[in-house]
């Protein structure tokens, strides 16, 4: 499935700089990608992304079908329908909108149908909280989906371009995640560059006279199969993301190292919160501290050559939690690394910089434990 | 990509020649057929066709349900043991 | 569209209507769970000779909306069928009933066989008053649905009812939703042998009767209600067979006299609310 991937006037168009937050940015990106069809139900805090995008339809500056439905599972499932057909397709969500639609997640993606949602990764009630956290795009870990996540509006606008790019190169659907409000309603410098992308390409479509179906009941080694061609794809999807990376900004591929190169201890984290966490490592690094950070960017695949690069002392801070330890405290780990977890920010939970630092203090001091939560 | 495992091709007897789960079988009278073709309608299978002198029937696939016998106005139809 | 030696019970009404697809032209079908699923062949064989796209329970009329706008807009001609039994149509209420108010081009047919027959025989919503079923198995007590009137709530460019019992009927509503543009909706009586406990010879003997005892009413509305030819003399109680005989299946083989003339009852009622709207 090797394909080189021309997306023309990429690096020479400059762009126009404005003044976006992550839900504007990727709105953008989607004008841009000129999805055929976008269905969206709205939920805090991404309500804006598919607003904007209903606006632009209205007013023709964009020419997509904007289909209105009654719940975030018709979300997911109108896309999977237009995917079939061979439309580019684009939804977004967040933490229990995610949830309802789960269903028509694994379809999709068992379905190998290549599709863009964003996702402003908000907690799951109960209790009610529209906040911060990333449980809600965690979920989709064994979905089969590739999982993205910003740090910044420009990181969310070049993602989502890319995603489509990729999605449709290995037939799996694509989640690029940004952190509720603190990126989602927050407006930072975005350089808009109007890209053209490939035309849409997929594995298949279904039309009428043709003679096949598609998802039948399976007996025997079918679904086992159809999982193990997904999860080798998966894992190949990060060819294509590195491949694609300057042309879309140049962010490292699946992972982003910040002050890594001598760092006796890193830490390793995702999401809009590494911004300030970064700011603690430039204060610890200013102290003389051999410290850095692997950001992860993707989640699926899971960047496990990065991870096996790190030095011996790793701290994963997690901001969703499976049992009592972190979740990429466990994915981390998995890659034959010893880890120290903490578990942080859930709901929203504000970590300053200044928690960062007396956080990372403390790593660095070698006195957090197995697994903390940082309440 | 190999769409093997998701894609399902058109098959006849896609269950298999359900003739043999057949324990009556539909016979014609020919000669009280009037060819209305209220069983090539009504029957779920789709295997009785109008042929030269009366309708036929695919044995092959019928399962003998008996819809045929019933919906016949001609009492055309009859169903023996098989 | 179905092929001979597909996977249906003996006496299938889903499959005596799966052959009437073929009034439809160009269709794309989309099937959640149920027994059509089975019937419409398991991989890596298709029992139907054109497109299907299975899909889960309650998605079925939003992947069938995604179908019909990216179509309109790669300007593909397709009649988009979403088909699906009685339990797909309670799942996934609120996406049909989403569907309907968009007026989604498509054709909606529910096959209705008046409980989860592929699971075992549940009681739906559609499951007639009394009846037993697996988890009725004292008789339901619910109301029983009216699928086809509250699509008419919905002011649908297109809504009957049909049986199967009068295939003649049924072909020709096929035909006409074909041809018009929309969302079309076509509620599909199925007696199920098995289900109901009746023998496979009798399918359409049970499905006339059914009409002939007032219990299923056929009409159609495409702005206007009317009642259909085939059953409209039903309209008048002189004119009906006695619903014990329409009862003689094993699913109502507990009922009283008593509770006989209470469904009576109720069938006048869903007359007296149908009629109101013609």
């Amino acid at each position: 499935m090797q394909r080189s991937v021309r997306t023309e006037g990429n690096r020479n168009s400059s762009g126009i700089k404005k003044l976006l937050t992550s839900n504007e940015a990727i709105a953008e990106a989607v004008r841009i990608a000129k999805p055929d069809v976008i269905a969206a139900y709205p939920i805090t805090p991404q309500s804006p992304i598919v607003e904007r995008l209903a606006e632009m339809v209205d007013s023709g500056e964009l020419d997509a079908s904007f289909v209105r439905v009654e719940s975030e599972y018709s979300a997911m499932a109108v896309v999977h329908g237009a995917a079939t057909a061979g439309a580019r397709v684009f939804t977004a969500t967040s933490s229990h909108g995610l949830a309802y639609m789960f269903e028509m997640c694994w379809w999709i993606a068992g379905s190998r149908l290549p599709a863009v949602m964003a996702v402003a990764t908000r907690s799951i009630g109960a209790p009610w909280n529209i906040h911060g956290d990333h449980t809600d795009i965690m979920s989709l870990r064994d979905a089969g989906w590739i999982i993205g996540m910003a740090e910044s509006a420009q990181e969310a606008f070049d993602m989502t371009l890319q995603a489509f790019v990729v999605s449709e190169e290995v037939n799996i659907p694509f989640a690029v995640g940004i952190d509720a409000f603190t990126m989602s309603h927050t407006a930072e410098v975005v350089e808009v560059r109007d890209v053209r992308l490939p035309k849409r390409k997929q594995a298949y479509r279904i039309l009428p006279d043709m003679e096949v179906a598609v998802n039948a009941v399976t007996l025997g080694d079918a679904r086992m199969r159809a999982r193990y061609d997904l999860a080798v794809d998966l894992e190949k999807s990060a060819e294509v993301i590195e491949r694609t990376d300057s042309e879309f900004g140049s962010y490292g591929g699946l992972v982003e190292k910040y002050r890594l190169e001598d760092a006796e201890y890193a830490v390793v984290m995702a999401g809009g919160w590494c911004g300030d966490a970064k700011d603690a490592i430039d204060m610890l690094r200013d102290e003389g501290v051999k410290i850095g950070m692997l950001r992860l960017r993707f989640i699926r695949p899971f960047p496990e050559k990065a991870v096996k690069e790190l030095p011996s002392e790793i701290l994963v801070v997690d901001r969703a939690n499976t049992g009592f330890r972190g979740i990429l405290g466990i994915e981390t780990s998995s890659c034959g690394v010893e880890v120290k977890n903490v578990v942080a920010g859930l709901g929203g939970l504000y970590v300053d910089v200044d928690r960062f630092y007396n956080l990372f203090r403390k790593f660095v001091d070698g006195k957090i434990e197995k697994v903390e939560w940082l309440i | 990509m190999d769409l093997s495992p998701i894609i399902s091709k058109k098959t006849v007897a896609s269950a298999g020649e359900t003739g043999s789960w057949r324990n009556y079988r539909p016979a014609v009278i020919a000669e009280l057929c009037s060819k209305c073709r209220n069983c090539v309608l009504y029957c779920p299978e789709g295997v009785i066709s109008v042929g030269e002198n009366s309708v036929e029937i695919d044995y092959n696939f019928c399962k003998g349900c008996g819809i045929c016998k019933e919906v016949c106005e001609q009492r055309a139809i009859e169903i023996v043991p098989e | 569209m179905i092929l001979p030696g597909n996977a249906s019970c003996q006496g299938c009404p889903i499959s005596m209507a799966m052959r009437c697809l073929d009034e439809i032209s160009k269709p794309v079908l989309v099937i959640p769970a149920g027994c059509s699923t089975v019937i419409a062949g398991l991989h890596p064989k298709s029992a139907m000779n054109g497109p299907v796209v299975h899909v889960p329970f309650p998605s079925t009329h939003s992947v069938a909306a995604g179908l019909s706008e990216a179509y309109k807009r790669i300007g593909v001609k397709a009649n988009v069928v979403a088909w699906m039994g009685d339990g797909a149509a309670d799942i996934g209420f609120a996406a049909l009933s989403a569907s309907a108010a968009r007026k989604d081009d498509l054709i909606t047919i529910v096959v209705d066989n008046e409980a989860y027959m592929n699971t075992g025989t549940q009681a739906s919503l559609s499951t007639f008053w009394k009846a037993r079923t697996t988890t009725s198995p004292a008789g339901k007590t619910e109301e029983r649905r009216n699928l086809a009137l509250i699509m008419l709530a919905h002011k649908a460019d297109y809504v009957a009812t049909a049986s199967v019992g009068y295939i003649r009927d049924l072909r020709r509503k096929f035909r006409k939703a074909g041809v018009m543009k929309g969302f079309r909706f076509i509620h599909v009586h199925t007696p199920c042998p098995p289900g109901w406990k009746f023998p496979s010879e009798k399918t359409v003997d049970v499905a006339r009767k059914a009409v002939m005892s007032g219990a299923w009413i056929l009409w159609e509305y495409d702005g206007k209600l009317k009642l259909s030819k085939a059953g409209e003399k039903y309209a008048s109680k002189e004119n009906r067979i006695p619903l014990e005989d329409y009862l003689k299946q094993g699913r109502f083989s507990h009922l009283s006299d008593e509770e006989i003339r209470e469904l009576e009852q109720k069938i006048d009622e869903d007359w007296e609310l149908l009629l109101r709207f013609s």
